[in-house]
């Protein structure tokens, strides 16, 4: 396909921008209600808990795998600085996601105690790990990690492990715990439900204290994040959508407005996605305190040619993907009833 | 141990742990799609019991499938950087498309696989299956034109020079249709059909040796071996093709395949033997002029010996090595053809079940897929070194700059650690599952799958 005088690599920055935000979004509650997993006592209520997310968790780690490939494909040299460059971060991120996915399948597979026991805390470890590592990544990213003149990492793992990453971080585990508790209030009723309905509220709280946070640390110490808003005051438009629908959850949580709650939470998360892009272009990842060598959506691209295969792919696929994952979701639509083909 | 080796230890784990799991779904979803197909065509419950179990063997295989396979991608990066930047024009897009066409069509109908039976009719659970299936037939589609791009690269040209050399695509069906790709696309499914149809034909037989569960044994079997019989014999055809493949595309291959150093006419292929690579020489026994004619379909043409084709024995993958696993992967391939010809026969001939030899040759036959996959696999990608993209990058230039050993050696370490265990608790589940055996409620289909009945009566 002829794509003219359309600018791909710009189009591609947006479209895996677009491909992370699906994941946060959709894995992004999977990963929050493995987060809040352990809270619950009973074993019927933890098992509503994983059949919550039972239909839906595989396919949006799959969001994941797309995003990784695109990457690979789209930004070769981003995708290998930061996988190598990350080592052991990345190596801990895999094993937390195997032991999130492995422990939902096989928690319920025996009835022992204690087979039940280790497979909660290994889903439940595995969730909030791998929500940190995801968002201590994102830290990083935005605050600038040492690229040396070949445009590979030049830091150390505990480098990687700054205050103001691991602050992200916590947000991110904090944003997610949120968004899985709002999710899970959908899928649930009854007293488990009325109990979720409370751990939102103080999900709510964590999440808007390490928001606070995270907006003054990125203002004072991360200032160039704010320096396109800064700079285009129309932008702040954005922020203020953030800040808008961050400000809904609660009032629709308070009206029962749980569907509308976990919109809102949506919302908040593409603003979110969209000033960090925003930011971040056209950089993909800021060399500091080297800017000259930081990773652009032109220094490491890859060819026009492939730019232009894969946006024919993805115009083929991902309608596709959409049509059948949201028909998946309505399919699956309503509270959560145990029967024998459940986790 | 210095980096190189670490990492290609590490990368052998785990695509060698991997790849016990995509070829069990791939078979067990042609498996699942014939039984659940059954079911709608003739109605009989015993169907629907067989779809439903083997829907749960397939879930197992699935989970860990899909966990293990998140560390592959992942390792092209952390492990394999500078393979990524040279390969990422290339490699990625296929990897990229297998994502978007394979993985998200799996994963999501698996949603209706798994959890749907009570939730949609049994049309649209029909097509889920299907639709599942579909998607694991194109994830190995994809990653084996990634691969095989690999092996015989086609429709790229290379662009910069020295470290900031890559190959860029130039003619992408030319990269996708390169010249060994379909041939090890066939290779690779029929011995992923193998896989499942001998996994589904090792448990039938022994239920049957156990004295469980018998009908639902009985109908398993007969579309077990019918899959395992066809499967295996397409094998021997997708086998042949593929070695003439690489006999004109990589004849150094080739050559180490059968330990053939000097160029010969009537060249010998040999039954089973060693490689003495000291003195450049094969021990064992052969028949004269038969790789000749594998490779060309005639006695008398010559076949490239590794002298002529890589002078420099640096050139030359461990020769003993890949002998081994090639003909272990053959021995096995011919091995599972009579097997799956004899249970035929035998089932054919209605005495199949109470020959209690044969039932048990057939329980142990679900390793051999399992071994032949390996094997070839082993065969293919040793075949291949020193080179990790044939005859433009070597496997040694492909490493990450910035990765030391000792960091390679914590993550092959806490990667052998969570793979043993997960290999402990696969075997564990699947016993138990097995052992459970089906379950007879779902001889009584419930919730809108039998809805079509109780229109129809």
């Amino acid at each position: 396909m002829n794509f003219g005088s359309l600018d791909l690599n710009t189009t591609w920055f947006i479209l895996i921008g677009v491909l992370f935000t699906g994941y946060a979004m959709l894995d992004g509650f999977d990963l929050g209600v493995g987060a809040l997993h352990l809270f619950t006592k009973k074993d019927e209520d933890r098992r509503i808990m994983l059949n919550a997310i039972g239909p839906v968790w595989d396919g949006n780690e799959v969001w994941l795998v797309t995003g990784g490939g695109a990457l690979f494909a789209a930004f070769p040299n981003v995708y290998a600085t930061v996988f190598s460059g990350f080592y052991l971060a990345f190596v801990l991120l895999l094993v937390a996601l195997i032991f999130r996915a492995v422990a939902i399948e096989f928690r319920s597979k025996q009835p022992m105690r204690w087979w039940r026991q280790m497979w909660d805390v290994g889903f439940s470890a595995g969730s909030i790990l791998s929500s940190l590592l995801i968002g201590v990544a994102m830290g990083n990213i935005a605050c600038g990690v040492p690229i040396d003149g070949r445009g590979e990492f030049a830091g150390t793992f505990l480098g990687l492990l700054g205050p103001y990453p691991l602050l992200v971080g916590v947000t991110t585990v904090a944003l997610f715990m949120m968004h899985g508790a709002i999710y899970a209030l959908m899928k649930t009723e009854g007293p488990l439900h009325d109990k979720l309905r409370r751990w939102v509220i103080n999900c709510m709280i964590f999440f808007i204290i390490c928001y606070a946070v995270t907006t003054m640390a990125t203002l004072l110490y991360v200032p160039h994040m704010a320096a396109r808003v800064r700079a285009n005051p129309w932008l702040f438009s954005i922020a203020l959508v953030n800040m808008l629908a961050i400000a809904n959850i609660p009032r629709e949580i308070h009206h029962g407005r749980d569907w509308r709650a976990f919109l809102s939470s949506c919302v908040a998360m593409i603003a979110l996605m969209g000033l960090f892009g925003l930011e971040m272009y056209p950089n993909l990842v800021l060399s500091n305190p080297e800017v000259a060598n930081s990773l652009t959506v032109h220094n490491a691209s890859s060819s026009q040619k492939t730019l232009g295969v894969m946006l024919t792919i993805a115009l083929i696929g991902v309608p596709i993907v959409l049509a059948y994952t949201v028909s998946i979701y309505w399919i699956f639509r309503g509270k959560v009833k145990l029967d024998k083909m459940s986790y | 141990m210095d980096v190189l080796t670490l990492s290609r230890i590490q990368f052998t784990l785990t695509i060698s742990f991997h790849y016990i799991y995509p070829p069990l779904s791939i078979g067990l979803g042609v498996m699942l799609v014939l039984m659940e197909g059954m079911w709608l065509k003739t109605g009989k419950a015993i169907y629907h019991q067989m779809a439903r179990f083997w829907t749960k063997v397939f879930a197992l295989t699935f989970a860990i499938g899909v966990a293990t396979g998140i560390v592959m991608e992942f390792e092209f990066g952390t492990n394999w950087a500078t393979y990524s930047r040279y390969v990422g024009d290339v490699f990625g897009s296929a990897l990229a498309a297998e994502g978007i066409f394979a993985f998200f069509l799996e994963s999501g109908f698996l949603a209706l696989l798994l959890f749907g039976w009570d939730k949609v009719g049994r049309k649209l659970h029909f097509f889920a299956t299907c639709m599942v299936c579909l998607g694991a037939h194109f994830s190995a589609i994809w990653i084996v034109v990634a691969n095989s791009w690999m092996q015989t690269p086609a429709g790229y040209h290379i662009v910069g020079e020295g470290m900031k050399a890559r190959a860029e695509i130039t003619d992408f069906w030319g990269m996708v249709f390169n010249p060994s790709s379909m041939d090890r696309l066939f290779h690779t499914l029929c011995g992923a059909w193998q896989a499942g149809a001998f996994l589904v034909v090792s448990v039938s037989a022994w239920y049957l040796l156990k004295k469980k569960h018998e009908a639902f044994a009985k109908t398993s079997m007969r579309v077990g071996l019918a899959v395992a019989l066809v499967a295996s014999l397409l094998q021997l055809v997708t086998g042949h093709t593929s070695a003439q493949g690489v006999a004109k595309n990589q004849p150094v291959k080739l050559a180490a395949f059968e330990g053939l150093y000097e160029t010969t006419t009537n060249a010998p292929l040999t039954l089973f033997g060693w490689v003495d690579e000291k003195n450049e020489k094969v021990i064992g026994s052969a028949i004269p002029g038969m790789l000749s004619f594998l490779a060309h379909n005639n006695t008398a043409k010559p076949v490239t010996g590794l002298r002529e084709a890589a002078p420099d024995p640096k050139g030359r993958p461990p020769v003993n090595f890949t002998f081994q696993m090639f003909h272990l992967m053959v021995v096995i391939g011919l091995g599972m053809i009579a097997v799956a010809a004899f249970g035929a026969f035998f089932c054919w001939r209605g005495v199949l079940f109470r020959k209690r030899w044969m039932l048990w040759v057939l329980v142990l036959s679900v390793l051999g897929p399992q071994i032949a996959n390996q094997a070839g696999w082993f065969a293919a990608e040793v075949g291949r070194q020193p080179w990790i993209v044939q005859g433009l990058l070597r496997t040694s230039e492909g490493l990450s700059a910035v990765v030391k050993a000792n960091m390679v050696l914590t993550s092959m370490i806490l990667f052998t650690a969570v793979y043993v265990l997960l290999f402990a608790v696969f075997v564990y589940l699947l016993n138990d599952k097995i052992q459970h055996g089906p379950d007879e409620a779902d001889l009584t289909p419930s919730g809108k799958l039998a809805l079509p009945e109780r229109n129809k009566a």
